[in-house]
């Protein structure tokens, strides 16, 4: 074609992380704790309910279901989420399913997000919110929680990285159209504090800024902690909207089924450019999520809870890699939620030959060159910040430690042997 | 629509004492339902909110009405698929992501776009929220009026060739073509695919019903015309290939510099589809792609068993004194419903005859069709607004209610 064929809106966004990371880990990976997906299975409850739906008389359910979710599916959301905002949902208007937590991140900008506006994003951030504020014509305006290690030399925990409020409020502009939260936080596995979440609330409310607030990992919190639905803050429901995720919350990546939950005069417009876009999302995994979230209603609390065992179960691995981290030199930061943790490289530099004049950042090199020579796949961290502080923080890698025992094992016998290289050399 | 409001609480006070006052105070307001409320939808989806599936889909719901409007099969998909699916469900790590690629972003602001009236209403709401401008042209009825078959609805080569100019971005194609049915002949892609390359125009080739086309018909691809694969999306789904809508699963083909771009669209908005269907239908695929020649494969048995749904379809519409256009392709029929002679004017709404004659005979009939005004864009909504359109993908029992219906019409008209 003698003109450009790709439409303006795509400048800047064709690279992407994981296409890159993913490529290399199934290349070169024996031990891949890169993306962010289980290895172990979904719980039997859940895929009991897949088949039992493909089995049934009710061969319909492979046909087109209510485009803003299946009845099922948001009838109970609606329910569960009653109980955690403390306020009357209607399933109709309230809640709408969407094609993975992603598309409803999509809606969201689309949506809300004009020519010209602004957008904070908080740094480190989930990569796609940056290119999908781009695509809606917006700018992003970034924050960057900062690192205030402990002063008596222990491990740093994801709650020592704060915003400064000065800061922050220095980002509100006029033109500020919304703020993105992500809490758990993903990668550094924050669980905002209600304070820290008081102070954005404040803040929202004062310049008359929306929230899109990011809860995928809702359920993955640990130490006791709580999460705190930014949404039922004072003055937040009428301008937040929540997002979710069966693939998160029931260990489902590949069923893409996620939701957003808000007031219904935000989600009107989000129901818009998904019924102009998706229009509906797949029958049956939303029957086999309502099915799972009707079982995890009746046990809400209890022992059995899959909202209370993944947890557990999960802080028990994160605890395993934080030890073997630790152990080989690596300086993990302990999440206080989701299946990421972060570690500090610093010691491991004179491992990866320097390559001078390069414009990749530090720790891309690194993590390219672990996969290659020791199999284990993780994730840079400076990918999840903007191109102009990816320069600032090089010397950490994301962990993915949502894996089965044997991955975790496998992990560990190849830090214990590389430490074992490292003091022998 | 809500009232921008940007300069609420915003007065440049940056001091604690005044914040804390401006707080309470917005505290108070925010709970009430008359907050001034700068929140306004974005430009791009102005206009956007109404749709004729919404509004139908919820006037049909009532199990009562024979529901021959929103296309979807009530008929079961075929066993091996459902199988498939079952047994991918069984192994775990296709429960997670696959790889992340399987929607125009060749399109933006300032480009048109040619659309052949009538149309799958999406395609109008996408061009717009991409920025571009829709260029209609209808497909007109060859025997002023009289039509038995989808195949005497033809464009006038020399009207579509006074659509294309310098900023024609692409054009779309639905063949079989929904509403109407019809296949388009290699003539007449030919002389799309002329203009294209005269005015090196991208194709976007809506081909879903590719494999319902009834007797002695051929569905081509217009990518396989000379000059036309570098400059063609075709556009495929597993939802009107397998029956299983409720799968959501589609595909685009095409040359990988124009592929790539779709997905990097792809990978910003939904990143990656359902692995287990995925899995799933590669393998009917598989099965299906093995006995492409032989009668049984889904591919051939299903356009069989809908051309005699079609042809008992249009025989009850003719003995209840309907004009049915009968379709090529393609799994819905589109009737003219003048001749009935079914006075409406006392409905009060605004809205095209076929609108108000549809909710009618939803009411009174309880049958269902869709408008076929809403496949059309302004200039042409008078032109279509005789016709209404049944799917006929359904079982026997739902054509047997019909039939009912039907019969019954003509002794309730007189």
């Amino acid at each position: 074609m003698s003109r450009p064929v790709q439409a303006r809106r795509l400048e800047g966004i064709d690279k992407n992380i994981w296409v890159e990371f993913v490529k290399l880990a199934a290349t070169y990976s024996k031990v891949n704790l890169g993306q962010g997906f289980p290895d172990f299975p979904p719980p039997d409850f859940l895929t009991e309910a897949f088949t039992r739906a493909l089995g049934g008389q009710n061969h319909m359910l492979h046909q087109y279901t209510r485009a803003f979710g299946h009845p099922p599916l948001v009838t109970v959301l609606a329910q569960f989420f009653k109980k955690l905002l403390g306020r009357d949902l209607d399933p109709m208007t309230n809640v709408m399913v969407t094609v993975g937590a992603y598309q409803a991140l999509f809606c969201c900008f689309q949506a809300l997000v004009d020519e010209g506006d602004e957008v904070i994003i908080i740094e480190p951030f989930f990569d796609c919110y940056e290119p999908m504020v781009r695509m809606a014509g917006g700018t992003p305006v970034f924050v960057p929680l900062r690192p205030n290690p402990p002063k008596d030399g222990k491990l740093m925990s994801s709650a020592d990285w704060q915003l400064d409020p000065a800061e922050l409020a220095s980002k509100f502009s006029e033109r500020t159209k919304a703020i993105v939260l992500n809490s758990p936080n993903n990668p550094l596995g924050k669980v905002f504090s209600r304070g820290e979440l008081g102070l954005i609330a404040e803040l929202c409310v004062k310049h008359d800024v929306l929230c899109i607030s990011d809860e995928v990992y809702e359920w993955l919190v640990y130490d006791g902690k709580q999460h705190i639905r930014i949404a039922s803050l004072q003055g937040m429901w009428d301008r937040t909207v929540t997002v979710g995720s069966a693939g998160k919350t029931f260990s489902v990546t590949g069923w893409k089924v996620g939701w957003v939950v808000g007031p219904d005069r935000l989600l009107q417009h989000l129901r818009t450019v998904h019924q102009n876009s998706v229009y509906h999302c797949a029958t049956i995994a939303q029957e086999a999520v309502a099915q799972g979230f009707q079982r995890e209603l009746r046990l809400y609390g209890k022992p059995e809870s899959y909202f209370v065992q993944l947890p557990k179960e999960l802080q028990q691995k994160r605890d395993w890699l934080v030890q073997s981290l630790d152990g080989v030199g690596m300086k993990p930061i302990i999440p206080e939620g989701t299946y990421f943790l972060v570690a500090d490289i610093s010691q491991f530099k004179s491992d990866v030959p320097d390559v001078p004049n390069s414009d990749e950042p530090y720790d891309y090199r690194f993590a390219k060159w672990m996969i290659k020579s020791k199999g284990l796949a993780a994730i840079p961290l400076s990918a999840f910040y903007s191109e102009a502080h990816k320069n600032n923080y090089t010397n950490f890698i994301r962990f993915c430690f949502a894996k089965e025992e044997a991955t975790l094992k496998a992990a560990n016998e190849i830090l214990q042997k590389w430490k074992q290289e490292k003091t022998s050399s | 629509m809500f009232l921008a409001s940007r300069n609420f609480c915003c007065h440049g006070i940056r001091t604690c004492q005044l914040r804390t006052d401006l707080l309470s105070r917005s505290i108070k307001h925010s709970t009430s339902a008359t907050m001034p409320f700068r929140h306004k939808n974005t430009r791009r989806i102005e206009g956007l909110d109404s749709n004729v599936w919404v509004e139908f889909t919820k006037v049909a719901a009532d199990p009562s009405i024979v529901n021959l409007g929103q296309g979807l099969p009530d008929i079961s998909p075929p066993s091996y698929v459902k199988e498939e699916l079952a047994k991918v469900a069984a192994v775990d790590r296709l429960n997670q992501y696959t790889r992340g690629f399987g929607h125009p972003s060749l399109v933006k602001e300032g480009d048109e776009v040619i659309i052949i009236e009538p149309f799958y209403d999406c395609y109008e709401p996408m061009v717009k929220m991409a920025g571009a401008k829709p260029v209609f042209i209808p497909l007109r009825c060859k025997n002023d009026g009289n039509s038995a078959s989808s195949a005497d609805w033809v464009l006038d080569p020399a009207e579509l060739a006074n659509k294309f100019n310098s900023k024609t971005k692409a054009i779309i194609l639905n063949t079989p073509h929904n509403p109407i049915g019809k296949v388009f002949t290699r003539e007449e892609l030919q002389v799309i695919a002329d203009l294209c390359i005269k005015h090196d125009t991208l194709c976007i080739s809506d081909e879903v019903y590719e494999w319902l086309v009834y007797k002695g018909k051929k569905h081509i691809k217009i990518a396989t015309l000379p000059g036309m694969w570098e400059r063609t999306v075709t556009i495929g789904s597993a939802g009107k290939t397998y029956s299983v809508t409720g799968w959501k699963l589609g595909w685009s083909i095409g040359p990988e510099y124009l592929i790539k771009h779709l997905q990097v669209v792809h990978q910003n908005t939904l990143y990656t589809c359902p692995t287990p269907l995925q899995e799933a239908l590669a393998q009917a695929f598989w099965i299906d792609y093995k006995r492409m020649d032989d009668p049984d494969c889904y591919f051939h048995s299903l356009s069989r068993e809908l051309e005699s749904k079609r042809d008992r379809m249009a025989q009850l519409l003719k003995e209840a004194g309907l004009k049915p256009v009968v379709p090529d392709g393609g799994y819905f029929m589109i009737v003219d419903v003048s001749m009935l002679n079914v006075d409406l004017s006392d409905v009060d709404e605004k809205q095209p005859y076929d609108y108000k004659f549809v909710k009618w005979m939803i009411a009174s009939k309880k049958l269902s069709a869709i408008p076929l005004s809403a496949f059309c864009g302004p200039e042409t909504k008078k032109q279509f607004e005789k016709y209404i359109r049944f799917c006929f993908i359904k079982k026997d029992s739902t054509l047997d209610a019909a039939e009912v219906i039907l019969k019954n019409w003509n002794k309730q008209t007189g």
